[in-house]
């Protein structure tokens, strides 16, 4: 006979996600005060280089052909400001950015204890129904976030990390509200642990290379642009790495997703030959677990094939997540399937 | 193909990519660029011709991108429509439903997507694709795996990452350091570091040191797609092989593994009743377990547990076994799974001449969590009018304020049966089969329904109703619990099994092992210092190629106990080759 659940220990756990949810949101507002003032920095650097260069230019001309000794320092509008390289000690201090990410270890500190707290009072790993799915996979999500700010700066994603964070936090609470209860049979199998913690790792990677994406394309676009000589419309962008090293980078993040998920979909046709008696069936879920894993391979082949890298292929991840998040809501609350006891 | 690997221009070759055709497909664009695309001649191919430019689109790496998304969006409309092997009362149901789509969609084969002629073509052409990619691949990367690492490139400068370490006259003198030994030396370290090595010109004034690593990456690479068409072929003689059934079993019944001990059942195509194993299975009984505790999820199930006695064949020993869900007993070849379970109210029921026209439990299909169950009785041996019976079993019922009756509770606190009665040709007798849990009422005559005068029948265990105008009577006799099975046999699932973890780790491999090039060359100067030249070439991305020349030039500076950093330079090329690069090649060849 299994443990009671705690019930306490869970309204607890529901009390320090809401803490979690209150504290991401503040480090969101600072990620985003960080993008508008680095860009205000930016633009008054900008302005004071041109003033002196008009000032040089103006003294040049007072005084005459013969000076001839002082060059004009050119400011040309590089496209990037930021580092292609990712690491840290490159430009100037970024106090906002720094307490934006103080405020994101705190979040994640209180939200790791929401999600231990809500496992202990269940008694089990705390990802058997939707919320916790979104709950746990969010803590992935800015917990890879973290790891990966020790070793590179990515700071300029944050806001959307961040962001993305909120919304499942959100969509936990809001859409799937589940108070801490038992596995019913069909869930209790070790093959929970694994089939869908890795499901659940890979897809925070997703979150991230998606938000690295949709950076790149809006980084191409504004490359483009700037080449093209017009004016800079989005210039927070300059934070961002350049579209090249953004791809560069998801790819590699993609790669072991990928790697990720492939296990995953292994993990669930062994469960399922457990459970069902067949490996495969085409059950929804199975379906899109499968065109997920079809579209992200197409990501990897576009990466090696002429004409698909870059844009295309920034495309074919976003679309990957896309199948994603939908493998995730609309398959598992309207489509019927064996899967559909996801606890809604 | 990776960019940084045309800027360098020494070598190109794609490890997630298709060498053979890529490399082709650049020299075409080369030369349609250079001649200018408008003054190509088409020249006829012919018959082979034509195969051969097939051949060759179809096995290019853009086909194999086409198709591999088209299958991905091929897949979706599984799961838009019902599918026949899943669901095939569904299908018929909408087929009903949506007469004027639904023959449209069935043509187009929307309910059989994945053994549809369109999806089949989608994924044996991704696959003849995939062979004919493999195929060149496999036998180009047995010749590697033979050869020796390529040749020393003549400058250095050219490679993405280069550099030079210098020993001190003093140095090499103190130990006795000549280019040759030196070399040798180089080799020795690299082939520590997992490198395969190759000295050469080791008799000259400038020998060289050719070192290669990361063959695994090409050969996971295989092994995944390898892998993969295995996958495939394994789930091919599983379905041709392999059979799948399913049967409802009463408490206190036995089913034998025999074609007609079946509900249903769906043999591979080469299947043959011998492959059936006689084995029995007997379910003594089936415990149920609700949660009690937790208000917020009171009667959600927690346990389900059936208690078996098996016996391999007729005569073989009984042997009592558990079955839960996620854990299937295994018997005589097969995997018996619990899938489904429910209630089963056992009832007689007589006809206008007082016998028995049908007695025993009748399974009864949950339609909710609480168990809320529909029932189907049909007396088809009742005389002289033939009976049925339609209604619900409610575990533990309630009525509501507006007179209507619910179940409660999973559990059978008040079970109890809400019928409505028919009698005439219940459609039995012509043949044609018939679903066992339905029952067409139209036909009928009503006995008893909630809209006539004599209402409907409720009925609690141990109780009778006589049915009006003396058609017979009807008695709910007790509860018994039945559970749905079902029986898989799939001889090509081992196969699957290891065919799909070799794919897992290929593709790890592919993805994770950096396959890199690198050369060392000594010069021996005429001061007596020796300078070694290193450069390093990746195959495919690699972004820690860097990170590999600054160990590998820290191991040689250690191997010669050169202090760090202080002699040589280190380079790391970004794009095109570097002023700076040629004139430090320029300096040792200078010394040549």
């Amino acid at each position: 006979m299994p443990l009671p659940v705690n019930a306490e220990l869970g309204q607890a756990s529901e009390l320090l996600m809401l803490l979690a949810s209150i504290a991401y949101v503040v480090a969101f507002i600072f990620f985003v005060l960080d993008l508008v003032r680095s860009s205000t920095t930016i633009n008054a650097v900008e302005a004071r280089l041109a003033s002196e260069q008009a000032a040089t230019t103006r003294s040049l001309a007072s005084v005459g052909a013969g000076g001839g000794g002082s060059t004009v320092a050119e400011a040309p509008q590089a496209p990037v400001t930021a580092d292609d390289s990712m690491d840290y000690g490159s430009g100037a201090r970024r106090g906002t950015a720094r307490i934006a990410v103080a405020l994101t270890v705190l979040a994640a500190v209180i939200h790791g204890a929401a999600v231990v707290s809500r496992a202990f009072a269940a008694h089990r790993v705390p990802w058997g129904n939707m919320y916790e799915f979104c709950t746990t996979g969010a803590l992935l999500v800015s917990v890879i976030f973290l790891i990966t700010l020790t070793r590179k700066d990515l700071r300029f994603v944050g806001s959307f990390v961040v962001g993305l964070v909120v919304v499942m936090l959100c969509a936990a609470t809001v859409g799937f509200p589940t108070p801490v209860s038992r596995l019913i049979p069909a869930l209790q199998s070790y093959w929970l642990i694994v089939h869908v913690s890795i499901a659940v790792a890979s897809s925070a990677l997703f979150t991230i290379t998606f938000a690295m994406s949709v950076l790149q394309l809006l980084q191409t676009s504004r490359e483009a642009k700037l080449l093209a000589g017009k004016a800079d419309t989005a210039k927070f962008l300059r934070l961002v790495p350049s579209a090249l090293s953004l791809e560069n980078l998801s790819y590699r993040l993609n790669a072991i997703a990928f790697v990720g998920w492939t296990f995953t979909v292994m993990a669930g046709a062994i469960w399922a030959e457990q459970a069902w008696g067949r490996y495969w069936g085409w059950d929804t879920k199975e379906v899109w677990s499968f065109v997920i894993w079809t579209v992200y391979a197409g990501y990897l082949h576009a990466r090696a094939t002429r004409g698909w890298t870059g844009t295309r292929a920034a495309w074919l991840s976003i679309v990957g997540y896309l199948c994603i998040v939908f493998n995730f809501t609309i398959v598992n609350i309207y489509f019927s399937g064996l899967h559909s006891y996801a606890g809604v | 193909m990776s960019r940084q690997d045309h800027g360098t221009g020494v070598e190109s070759g794609a490890d997630t990519g298709r060498q053979g055709s890529d490399t082709v497909k650049q020299d075409t664009d080369a030369r349609a660029s250079s001649k200018g695309r408008g003054d190509v001649v088409v020249p006829a191919l012919g018959v082979v011709g034509s195969l051969r430019w097939a051949w060759t689109q179809l096995t290019s790496m853009r086909t194999a991108l086409f198709l591999l998304l088209l299958l991905a969006v091929g897949a979706v409309p599984g799961s838009l429509f019902p599918q026949r092997p899943a669901n095939p009362a569904v299908v018929t149901q909408y087929l009903q439903d949506h007469p004027d789509t639904g023959p449209v969609l069935d043509w187009f084969q929307l309910f059989d997507v994945y053994s549809s002629v369109w999806f089949s073509a989608i994924y044996l052409l991704l696959f003849i694709s995939l062979i004919g990619c493999v195929v060149p691949r496999a036998r180009a990367h047995f010749r590697a795996v033979r050869s020796t690492p390529p040749r020393t490139p003549r400058r250095f400068s050219r490679l993405p990452v280069h550099g030079t370490v210098e020993i001190p006259a003093e140095a090499a003198r103190a130990v006795g350091l000549t280019p040759s030994s030196a070399a040798h030396q180089a080799a020795a370290v690299l082939k520590k570091r997992g490198y395969r090595v190759d000295v050469r010109d080791d008799a000259t004034a400038q020998p060289s040191v050719g070192a290669e690593r990361g063959l695994a990456k090409e050969f996971g690479n295989l092994v995944f797609h390898i892998s993969l068409m295995g996958v495939l072929v394994a789930v091919a003689i599983g379905g041709l092989f392999g059979y799948t059934g399913q049967k409802v079993v009463v408490e206190g019944d036995t089913f034998v593994n025999t074609l007609i001990g079946y509900d249903s059942f769906s043999p591979g195509s080469n299947f043959s009743d011998d492959r059936l194993e006689p084995y029995s299975v007997r379910l003594d009984a089936f415990d149920v377990r609700f949660d009690r505790e937790q208000e917020s999820n009171y009667g959600q199930p927690l346990d389900f547990t059936a208690n078996l006695t098996t016996q391999d064949g007729p005569g073989a020993e009984e042997e009592q076994q558990i079955l839960k869900v996620n854990a299937p007993v295994t018997i005589g070849g097969t995997n018996v799974y619990l899938v489904g379970n429910g209630y089963a109210p056992v009832v007689t029921v007589r006809d206008a001449e007082g016998n028995i026209a049908s007695e025993g439990p009748v399974v009864a299909v949950p339609s909710d969590g609480l168990y809320t169950s529909l029932i189907v009785i049909k007396a088809p041996d009742a005389q002289p009018d033939q009976l049925g019976f339609v209604g619900f079993f409610l575990p533990t019922a309630f009525v509501d304020e507006e007179g209507v009756s619910f179940s409660r509770d999973p559990d059978p606190f008040n079970p109890q049966l809400n019928l409505n009665s028919y009698y005439g040709d219940l459609g039995l007798d012509d043949g044609t089969p018939e679903n066992v849990y339905v029952l067409d009422t139209e036909k009928l005559n009503e006995l008893n329904s909630r809209n006539n005068d004599d209402g409907g029948i409720v009925l609690s265990v141990g109780q009778t109703y006589d049915l009006p105008e003396g058609k017979g009577s009807i008695t709910f006799d007790g509860l018994k619990r039945y559970i749905a099975l079902d029986i898989h046999h799939d001889p090509a699932k081992a196969g699957a099994f290891v065919f799909a973890m070799l794919a897992l780790f290929g593709l790890a491999a592919s993805l994770f092992i950096a396959r890199r090039r690198l050369w060392v060359r000594i010069s021996g100067h005429d001061d007596g210092s020796i300078v070694a030249e290193y450069g390093l070439l990746a195959r495919g991305e690699d972004n820690r190629l860097q990170d590999e020349g600054l160990m590998v030039r820290k191991l040689l500076e250690d191997r010669w106990s050169v202090p760090e950093g202080t002699t040589g330079e280190y380079r790391v090329q970004e794009a095109a080759s570097s002023a700076a690069g040629t004139g430090q090649s320029q300096n040792t060849t200078k010394d040549n």
